[in-house]
């Protein structure tokens, strides 16, 4: 079934267009991913579709109804959860009170102490250090944090903007390792990545951004095998 | 000796409802990162409709609190939700709109004005309360009651808003815009009920610190511009944005002003206070309770 559905939309910076005719489907439980190089409108395309930016033209629809036009809070709480470029943390509260935050909307709040501990079990790191100003932790933990504070509006999908961004490389397979216990716990999973080799392999399908436009989709596994994305994102 | 001693305590206790004064200026700032130039003038406000209900009841001032908290809660809410949120969201893209500050500015000129075409430019103080003139002697010690109920309020607000930012739902919230207006969106928090909400605590707080004052302070239209000043600098001496930063820094604001004449000409206590001031911005620009990271 159809979860999300992006149709033909343009997405303007003030006068430049970032986006363009670009739409895309994601099925509920799937794990998607967006690959592209920087510049390519991976962020816009997340920005827009939590209701940061809005579409010119162009419509999106989630399990059913138009989102489009709401703004950020109200889209949060359909059930679209954005964690974003730069983990985007409160910088000066704990880890716990940045969890608790996380849970604000008005689905998710009377779930407060539940989804906590679903959060402190899926990531016991924060559960011991949940009284540590986030300012404080590394980048790593950090991106825990901001994934946290994400299921904890209790996602119907989660749209993580590139997770791995500045990550050590063995800190990077604990990030993917984690996004996908979540998707297999059956939430839906929206991942922008530039580390292609990674996101691809634990996606059911993804969408190859340039410029502003798809220009590639399909089974993540062929595009994997892809003589273009083999050149142009793994080097290959 | 004694008589510096006895100036330090009344000094900060003054100080302690300068950091009142302060304290409002300073909710509003954290949030929504606009230096409120209206602050004085709400006040103002909360002095008249203190003064108002004390003169037509003749209740103890302080009920006066249980009208003035809500009206004024109100009454900042929906300024902001009405004058300032349209231009707020027309410079959405920009952190500090300078347009929000000119606004503010009409505000006090608006709410001075007003004030002044419909009570006019007397005066006006509640003579017969049971608290004015009041003194306590402590040994040989005269302190100022008034001034000790104004210092015990400020104290008392000071933790009651430092436990609402930090352990409630809607305090975290409102912690969380402003560190992060977008982040907190994306967490489902709308931000400009946030800002309203903001507006209207730090309106309030002014209101209480209007009830400390009216048992011994005139009330006029231009009172405002007397602790608007004084309230800018104590912001910026505390630290932008922390609670406990304002009412210290009232305090130090309000010891400089009572001990320094002992020792020099009054007018002198002016200058070491902005002195201070400048000192501050150099030193320290964060202020002394500020915490240093971007805005």
């Amino acid at each position: 079934m159809t979860l999300l559905e992006v149709n033909n939309i343009d997405v303007f910076y003030g006068d430049v267009q970032v986006i363009f005719d670009l739409s895309l489907h994601i099925n509920e439980g799937e794990v998607v991913s967006i690959i592209g190089g920087n510049g390519a409108g991976k962020s816009t395309l997340l920005r827009t579709i939590s209701g940061l930016l809005q579409p010119a033209n162009g419509s999106i629809t989630f399990d059913g109804t138009s989102v489009h036009n709401l703004p950020p809070e109200d889209i949060v709480e359909h059930g679209i959860v954005h964690v974003p470029e730069g983990r985007r943390l409160f910088s000066l509260m704990s880890i716990k009170d940045n969890l608790i935050v996380g849970a604000y909307n008005k689905r998710a709040t009377p779930n407060t102490a539940k989804t906590l501990e679903y959060v402190y079990s899926l990531l016991p790191r924060l559960y011991e250090r949940e009284q540590q100003i986030a300012m404080t932790l590394s980048g790593g933990e950090q991106q825990m944090v901001a994934i946290g504070r994400g299921l904890m509006a209790m996602p119907r999908i989660l749209m993580l903007d590139e997770p791995s961004l500045g990550l050590a490389p063995v800190l990077i397979k604990d990030i993917f390792q984690t996004v996908r216990e979540i998707a297999n716990k059956g939430t839906t999973v929206l991942l922008v990545e530039q580390d292609v080799n990674h996101s691809l392999n634990l996606s059911d399908r993804g969408y190859v951004l340039e410029h502003g436009r798809v220009v590639m989709e399909g089974a993540a596994k062929a595009l994997l095998k892809d003589p273009h994305v083999k050149e142009a994102y793994l080097g290959l | 000796m004694l008589f510096i001693l006895e100036d330090a305590i009344n000094g900060i206790l003054m100080g302690s409802i300068y950091g009142l004064t302060a304290m409002g200026l300073t909710i509003i700032f954290g949030v929504l990162k606009v230096i409120n130039f209206a602050h004085g003038s709400l006040l103002m406000i909360g002095m008249y409709v203190a003064y108002w209900t004390v003169a037509l009841t003749g209740i103890h001032p302080y009920l006066s609190l249980f009208i003035v908290i809500p009206a004024m809660y109100l009454f900042g809410y929906y300024l902001q939700d009405i004058v300032i949120k349209p231009i707020f969201k027309a410079e959405k893209d920009v952190r500090e709109p300078i347009t929000v500050i000119i606004v503010t500015t009409g505000v006090w000129y608006i709410l001075d004005n007003m004030t002044l075409l419909f009570f006019g430019p007397q005066y006006r103080s509640i003579d017969d309360n049971p608290l004015k003139g009041k003194m306590m002697e402590l040994g040989e010690i005269m302190i100022s009651v008034p001034k000790l109920w104004g210092f015990v309020t400020a104290t008392i607000t000071a933790f009651a808003i430092y436990y609402f930012l930090q352990y409630t739902r809607m305090g975290r919230a409102i912690r969380a815009t402003s560190l992060d207006r977008d982040a907190a969106s994306l967490s489902g928090i709308n931000q400009y009920k946030i800002y309203n909400i903001a507006f209207g605590m730090g309106t309030a707080v002014a209101g209480i610190a209007a009830v400390t004052l009216v048992p011994f302070y005139n009330t006029f239209p231009s009172v405002g511009v007397l602790f608007d000043i004084k309230g800018f600098i104590i912001v910026v001496l505390g630290g932008l944005g922390s609670i406990h930063g304002a009412i210290i820094g009232g305090m130090i604001i309000g010891l400089i002003e009572s001990v320094g004449p002992q020792f020099m000409a009054a007018t002198w206590t002016e200058a070491i206070v902005y002195g201070l001031f400048l000192l501050v911005l150099f030193v320290k620009p964060s202020g002394l309770f500020g915490v240093k990271y971007d805005w």
